[in-house]
C-alpha cells in the first residue's frame, strides 16, 4: 500500500481492535516506569489482583525524586526514600527490571531507552510521564500516558487511544554556526504556537533534521509535547540504524539487527504519503534561540528584539504582559545582557554526550561567572561516565561547575535541586511555568547547552557566536 | 468501602446501573480538585490512603483542627451518594480527587453540573455524576439534611432519582449512561477481555518475543 505514514503504518500493526467507546487498542511495545507516576497503578493493580502481563516489556528508572548528590540509603528526603521503596518492591513483585543508581545504569527515562536499544523504530512507546516523545527520534509511536492508562498497559500490555492527525514539519536548509536541534524546536514552537499541536501528532522532516544525529533528533521530538502534539516522529534512516548498532540490542547480536531491519524499512512513511498538514521553516534562517516568557512559545532570536504585547495576537497579549512582568523584561530589547543567577545544564531535552561535548566546548578556557551557580546533571550515569572518559567532567569542574549525578534534577525541582526567590536560570531544560524550577518567584530562560555554557560563564544571556571557543580535546 | 472499582477481576465489567444509600450534601459552586484533595497529598505512592484526606483543607485547620464540614458529621459516615452544586471538580485533571472520594466512600455524584475531565475520571471508577437543575439539588440537599439515614436511589439507566416520597428527572451524559449500563467503562476489564486478539497482535509484531508473558526475564 503506499501514501501511508510512518503513523498510520505503526498504528495499523499495532491495533488490537475497536474498542466500543471508539478508541483503539494498541499494543504496546515498550512501557517504560519510574517513581513518580506508576506506584498509583501498581495499587490500583493489586487491588483488583492483575498481575503484569508483559514485565519482560517493561523497564524502570528513577529519575525525578532521586537526589544528585549524596545517593546513599536512605535518601534525605522521606518523600523519594518511600517513593523509591515503592518502586523497589512494586517491580520486585511483578519481575521488572530496574536501573537503579546501583546499577550505572540509572538516568532520566527518555535517555536510557534510546542509550540502552529499548527504544527502536516501528514500536510503541509508552510511560507516564509527557516528555515521551523524544523516543519518536526513532521512528518510534511514543505517548506519554495516566495513571489509568498506566494500569491499563501494565495489566494488558495494550492502551486505548484515539488516532490523531498528522502534520509534516519540514525544516529545509542547513543549520547556521552555534545552531542547535533546540533552536529548531524552539522556533517550531513560536511559530505555531504551544497549542498548534493539538489534535496533531508531527512528523519532523527535511534536510536539517536528516542532518541531526540521534540526539539532536531526540532534542527535537522530546519539545512536541510543549507545541501541543501528541506525539513526534522521525522516519528512521542509516543515523539511527548507526545508532542502534552500538547499543546493548544488537552491539553482541548482528543477526537480530538483520532480522529486525526489514521491518524498520517497511514502516517509514511512503514518499507520497498524504499529510493532514504540511508546514515549511527555513533552518538556515534559525539563530540561537532564547525564551523572554513563561511559556516555551514565548522565544526570539538572539539578536532580535522581544516582542511588545500590542503586536501579538490578541489572545496572547495577556499572557505575554504578565509573563514579560514576572520575568522583568522589556519589549524592544534583545534577551542579551539579561542577568543570570543559576547555568542548568541538564535534562531530557539536553543532557545527553554530544550536549555535554557541545557545552564544554564553549566553556573550556572561561570561568563561571561569580554571581553564577553552574551544574551539569548528566542525563544518565552512562553519559555521565561516558563524559568522565573524555575528561569533560574536568572542563567543567575547572571552570566552576558543579558535576553532578544523573537525574531530572532541576528540571523541574522535585529534589533538592531547585531555584531560590527570584533566581533567573539559564537552561537546557523543556519547560519556563512559572515555578517548574522550584521557587515561584523563579525565573527560567530556555536555551541550548552551548547557550547555557555561554550564559555561565558570562553571568548573562550571551549569543554563544560570540564567544571564542576552545576544541576540548578526547582524551 | 472502595466502591465499584474494587471489583473482583474478571472479564466482566460489572454494570451500574443504579446506586442506592444514603446522602452527603456538599455545597458551593466551583469546588475544585485542589478542595477536593490538596496537592500536597499527591506526593504519595497509593490512591489507597488518600479517603482520610477529601476535602481536607475544608475539614481542617492548620493545627489540624476540624472545621464544620458534612465530611465531618457522623450523621453523614456511611453515606455514598454526594449531592453538590455547580461546576463541580473544577481544576486540574488529577485522578486523586475521584479517587479521594470513593475511598471515602462515594459511589455516585449528584449535581447541578461537573468540570468534563473529573467527570471522566470519575466514569473510569465506574462513578456516575449525574445532574439537575438548581431547584432541585437544593430542595436534594434539604432533605438529606434532614434525613441523614433517608435512602436516595440513583437510576443511571432510567435517568431519576429517588427520595423519600420524591423521585425527580435528573440527566445522564448519554456516552456516560451507556458506558456505566453495558458495563464497559472499565478499560482495564474490557481491554483484558481481549486476551487472545492481544496476543495475535504481539505475535504478528516482529521485534516481540514470542513467549509466554509473566516470567520477568528481560531480554537484552
Ligand atoms: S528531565 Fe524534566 S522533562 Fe524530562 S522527564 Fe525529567 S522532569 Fe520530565
Amino acid at each position: 500500500m503506499s501514501e501511508r505514514t510512518l503513523y498510520d503504518r505503526v498504528w495499523d500493526a499495532h491495533r488490537v481492535r475497536t474498542l466500543p467507546n471508539g478508541q483503539d487498542q494498541l499494543f504496546v511495545g515498550l512501557h517504560l516506569i519510574h517513581e513518580v507516576t506508576s506506584p498509583q497503578a501498581f495499587g490500583m493493580l493489586r487491588e483488583r489482583d492483575i498481575e503484569v502481563a508483559r514485565p519482560d516489556l517493561t523497564h524502570a528508572t528513577v529519575d525525578h525524586i532521586v537526589p544528585t548528590d549524596d545517593r546513599s540509603r536512605p535518601y534525605d528526603s522521606e518523600a523519594a526514600e518511600a517513593m523509591m521503596a515503592e518502586l523497589e518492591s512494586n517491580v520486585r513483585e511483578a519481575g521488572i527490571e530496574l536501573d537503579d543508581p546501583t546499577t550505572g545504569d540509572q538516568g532520566i527515562v527518555h535517555v536510557i531507552g534510546p542509550e540502552q536499544g529499548r527504544t527502536q523504530p516501528g514500536m510503541t512507546v509508552v510511560c507516564g510521564d509527557s516528555h515521551t516523545s523524544t523516543h519518536g527520534a526513532f521512528g518510534a509511536l511514543a505517548f506519554g500516558i495516566g495513571t489509568s492508562q498506566i494500569r491499563d498497559v501494565l495489566a494488558t500490555q495494550t492502551v486505548a487511544m484515539e488516532k490523531k492527525a498528522v502534520r509534516r514539519i519540514e525544516v529545509t536548509g542547513d543549520l547556521g554556526e552555534g545552531v542547535t536541534a533546540k533552536d529548531v524546536v524552539l522556533s517550531i514552537i513560536r511559530r505555531l504556537g504551544t497549542d498548534g499541536g493539538v489534535g496533531y501528532v508531527y512528523e519532523y522532516a527535511g534536510d536539517a533534521i536528516e542532518a541531526l544525529g540521534m540526539p539532536g533528533r531526540m532534542s527535537v521530538c522530546n519539545m512536541s509535547i510543549e507545541g501541543g502534539a501528541r506525539a513526534g516522529y522521525v522516519n528512521p534512516d542509516e543515523t539511527t540504524y548507526e545508532w542502534l548498532r552500538a547499543t546493548d540490542a544488537f552491539a553482541d547480536d548482528p543477526e537480530r539487527f538483520a532480522e529486525l531491519k526489514p521491518y524498520w524499512e517497511s514502516i517509514r512513511s511512503d514518499p507520497d504519503a498524504e499529510y493532514d498538514d504540511v508546514v515549511t521553516i527555513d533552518g538556515s534562517a534559525i539563530e540561537p534561540m532564547v525564551t523572554w516568557g513563561t511559556t516555551p512559545g514565548q522565544s526570539v532570536g538572539i539578536t532580535e528584539p522581544i516582542p511588545a504585547p500590542a503586536d501579538l495576537p490578541t489572545d496572547e497579549q495577556d499572557v505575554a504582559r504578565r509573563a514579560q512582568a514576572h520575568m522583568g523584561v522589556e519589549p524592544g530589547e534583545t534577551m542579551q545582557g539579561y542577568d543570570v543567577d543559576v547555568a542548568f545544564l541538564g535534562s531530557c531535552t539536553n543532557a545527553r554526550l554530544p550536549d555535554l561535548r557541545a557545552a564544554a566546548g564553549v566553556v573550556a578556557g572561561h570561568e563561571v561567572d561569580e554571581s553564577v551557580r553552574a551544574m551539569v546533571v548528566p542525563g544518565s550515569q552512562r553519559v555521565k561516565a561516558a563524559a568522565e572518559a573524555e575528561g569533560l567532567d574536568e572542563t567543567f569542574r575547572e571552570a566552576g561547575f558543579q558535576w553532578r549525578g544523573a537525574g531530572c534534577s532541576m528540571c523541574l525541582g522535585m529534589n533538592d535541586d531547585q531555584l531560590e526567590g527570584d533566581e533567573a536560570c539559564a537552561s537546557s531544560s523543556n519547560r519556563n511555568f512559572v515555578g517548574r524550577q522550584g521557587s515561584k518567584d523563579g525565573r527560567t530562560v530556555l536555551m541550548s547547552p552551548e547557550m547555557v555554557a555561554a550564559a555561565a560563564v558570562t553571568g548573562e544571556v550571551t549569543d554563544v557566536r560570540e564567544l571564542p571557543t576552545v576544541e576540548v580535546e578526547a582524551r | 468501602m472502595s466502591g465499584p472499582a474494587a471489583t473482583g477481576e474478571t472479564a466482566d465489567i460489572p454494570s451500574v446501573e443504579s446506586v442506592e444509600g444514603t446522602g452527603v450534601p456538599v455545597r458551593g459552586n466551583d469546588v475544585d480538585t485542589d478542595q477536593i484533595i490538596p496537592a500536597r497529598f499527591m506526593k504519595v505512592v497509593t490512591f489507597d490512603g488518600l479517603g482520610e484526606f477529601a476535602f481536607f483543607d475544608r475539614r481542617f485547620t492548620d493545627d489540624n483542627e476540624p472545621k464544620d464540614h458534612p465530611f465531618n458529621e457522623a450523621r453523614f459516615q456511611d453515606a455514598t451518594v454526594m449531592v453538590v452544586n455547580a461546576n463541580f471538580g473544577c481544576g486540574s485533571s488529577r485522578e486523586h480527587a475521584p479517587q479521594a472520594l470513593v475511598r471515602w466512600g462515594i459511589d455516585a455524584i449528584v449535581g447541578e453540573s461537573f468540570a468534563e475531565i473529573f467527570a471522566g475520571n470519575c466514569l473510569a471508577l465506574g462513578v456516575p455524576t449525574v445532574t439537575a437543575d438548581a431547584d432541585t439539588i437544593a430542595a436534594l440537599q434539604d432533605w438529606v439534611d434532614a434525613n441523614p439515614d433517608g435512602e436516595i436511589a440513583v437510576d443511571v439507566a432510567g435517568e431519576t432519582v429517588t427520595y423519600g416520597d420524591t423521585a425527580v428527572e435528573v440527566s445522564v451524559e448519554e456516552a456516560q449512561r451507556q458506558a456505566l449500563v453495558e458495563g464497559i467503562w472499565d478499560t482495564t476489564a474490557l481491554m483484558r477481555s481481549n486476551r487472545d486478539a492481544i496476543a495475535e497482535t504481539a505475535r504478528s509484531l516482529p521485534y516481540v518475543d514470542d513467549r509466554d508473558a509473566g516470567s520477568g526475564r528481560v531480554d537484552d
